[in-house]
């Protein structure tokens, strides 16, 4: 086995009295999709943001690649590889796909103090970092990512974390906004990153999702882990009924399923 | 589904997505309505010098209002940041009769400073850059003022300066263009660069479009932020100079006009209220739309009223315009279903 990139030992996390995480020890290898499962509530946003550098653990260690890191801000977590891409892509909607791409990393072109935006090139590396995702729609760098799909904007944000070298990939609860056909799309471009061998850690309630591109899973509740299991050893409904907190929501499940088909069944565990 | 090139080239549907085509759209109306009712003077240099020179002026201070608001921040205190300029630069080179150049930098260094401090309080608390550049701006009236009624004992303070002075800052071309003109489209040269063709000028969109992306993305947000506040005191104080050169002395009233003047220009010209969207090119148009209106009025011997009807109107069209303009942008991909 190839050795974790990412590791959480016993790490805490308390605002003031509040605590947040207890003990939380986890790792996520290369090439491996970690699914965090949790309720609303469980701590979920408070580790991925622990893990992207935004909060400092209370107490615990962070390793990347077996030695201690610890992150004072965002950029420190983005430098060493950590990606977060949020739930509706953390994209600027009146910007062009070009430009957006490199906000922060414009491509320049030119000589001295008079370096100019490179807007061709920035263009077609977007493009073509995009489609390289299967994402083949998207072929014009000046349209607005306002005009985009939900499911586009996220394979984009993914795209362009990969782009600029992302070795842990966090995806906070990216098909939750989404319809059925946009989240095979993003799913579809989990797969792709996980090819890569880049470390996904993928946040979701969705059960479904989950089970489709998971290799590892972890459910949190009220800030511990519940469950750290691989991929076959629990079965859907068993998944949804820790996410639940023990409580019989499987059958609850079951019990919609059979009135109402598969489209309800969605909804319940979105 | 049809195939999209991205090739460049211009259709009318590209025309149309263009955030500047309203701002064209409007000036080009607002220029054949005001020529009609004008007539011939209009139309020729002295109806263009009179409408060019008041554009030039407040054209100069549009251009980093503008930009301060694709980054999503406002800025009222140039109203106050003109007259503390020509006041300072009035009294130095007039009233102690240091150097010309002494005066200038010394104004110019007024506004540079109020933007540093509008910059400073906005990125240090969460006070909205509204609520305090209009504090910045009653603090800077009162101390102008002060410093005027305690040094000269009076609220205005003339100045005559020297020809070459003059002559860079302060001269009428024919006796009509005002030199500023110049300078204005000087500005709008160096401010198209910045905002479109630099690479800081992405960092100005982004900052409008979602501040903590554009920080987690490296940008370094705070310092951008007080360099555009600074650059929006600079142009102010540039405009305060100006006009003691060409109007020979400075008051400490004067200047308010120029607050919701510049605001207007920003936003007929397609800028984006609330942030992320406009250009350069919007903003020359809206500022030129506002300026043929403020002066047309008086060539069409109408009751200089309406002219503030009318600006009032063609504010509220822009901002229904800017609206729709942007849905059709966002709306490029639905054509293709």
């Amino acid at each position: 086995m190839n050795k974790p990139v990412l590791e959480l030992k016993n790490v805490n996390k308390s605002f003031g009295p509040i605590d947040v995480l207890h003990n939380i020890t986890l790792q996520v290898k290369a090439g491996e999709v970690l699914c965090l499962l949790g309720d609303n509530g469980a701590g979920k946003s408070t580790l991925i943001k622990t893990l992207a550098g935004v909060h400092k653990p209370t107490s615990g260690e962070m390793l990347m690649d077996g030695e201690p890191v610890s992150f004072a801000r965002p950029k420190d977590a983005a430098d060493r590889g950590i990606a977060t891409v949020h739930q509706f892509g953390g994209t600027f909607p009146l910007m062009s796909i070009g430009r957006s791409f490199f906000v922060g990393v414009e491509p320049t072109k030119g000589f001295g103090p008079f370096k100019v935006f490179d807007k061709k090139t920035a263009n077609e590396v977007a493009v073509k970092a995009v489609q390289e995702f299967g994402i083949t729609r998207i072929t014009d760098g000046d349209r607005l990512i306002g005009g985009l799909s939900g499911g586009e904007r996220q394979s984009l944000a993914i795209a362009r974390a990969l782009h600029f070298g992302a070795r842990v990939l966090i995806l906070d609860e990216p098909t939750a906004a989404l319809g059925v056909k946009q989240a095979s799309h993003v799913l579809r471009v989990v797969m792709e990153a996980k090819k890569r061998g880049v470390a996904v850690i993928f946040i979701t309630h969705q059960v479904t999702h989950a089970m489709a591109v998971g290799d590892h899973f972890a459910v949190l509740i009220r800030g511990a882990l519940a469950a750290n299991f691989m991929k076959g050893e629990k079965s859907r409904e068993e998944i949804t009924d820790l996410m639940a907190g023990g409580e019989a929501l499987a059958d609850l499940d079951a019990h919609l399923e059979d009135n109402t088909g598969q489209g309800a069944a969605a909804a319940t565990v979105s | 589904m049809e195939p999209k090139t991205g090739a460049k080239g211009i259709s009318l549907g590209s025309l149309a997505r263009r955030p500047e085509t309203g701002s064209l759209i409007g000036f080009v109306v607002v220029y054949i309505f005001f020529a009609a009712l004008g007539g011939k003077v209009f139309m020729s240099a002295p109806g263009w010098s009179s409408w060019l020179n008041i554009a030039a002026e407040v054209g100069i201070i549009a251009l980093p209002v503008g930009l301060l608001m694709i980054s999503g921040e406002f800025d009222m205190s140039v109203g106050s940041v003109i007259p503390a300029s020509s006041m300072m630069a009035a009294i130095l080179s007039g009233h102690y009769e240091l150097p010309a150049i002494v005066g200038i930098l010394g104004g110019l260094s007024v506004g540079l400073l109020v933007g540093f401090v509008n910059g400073l309080i906005v990125t240090r608390t969460t006070i909205p850059s509204l609520i305090v550049t209009i504090g910045v701006m009653f603090a800077v009236m009162g101390m102008t003022l002060g410093l005027a009624v305690m040094i000269k004992g009076s609220t205005s303070v003339s100045y005559v300066p020297d020809p070459l002075t003059k002559s860079i800052l302060g001269q009428f071309i024919n006796g009509m263009f005002n030199v500023s003109i110049f300078w204005w489209l000087g500005f709008v040269a160096v401010f198209f660069y910045f905002l479109h063709i630099s690479p800081i000028g992405n960092w100005v969109f982004a900052l409008g479009g979602d501040r903590e992306s554009a920080r987690n993305a490296g940008i370094p947000t705070d310092k951008l932020t007080i360099g555009l506040f600074m650059m929006s005191g600079f142009n102010a104080a540039f405009v305060g100079i100006a006009q003691v050169m060409t109007y020979q002395s400075a008051q400490v009233a004067g200047g308010q006009s120029f607050i919701f003047n510049s605001i207007m220009c920003v936003v007929i010209g397609g800028v984006l209220l609330t942030g992320g969207a406009g250009s350069v090119v919007g903003i020359l148009l809206g500022t030129m739309t506002f300026a043929v209106v403020n002066q047309g009025i008086y060539f069409a011997a109408l009751d200089p009223n309406i002219g503030s009807i009318i600006i009032g109107a063609l504010l509220l069209a822009a901002v229904l315009s800017n609206d729709s303009f942007r849905a059709l942008a966002m709306n490029y991909a639905t054509k293709k279903k």
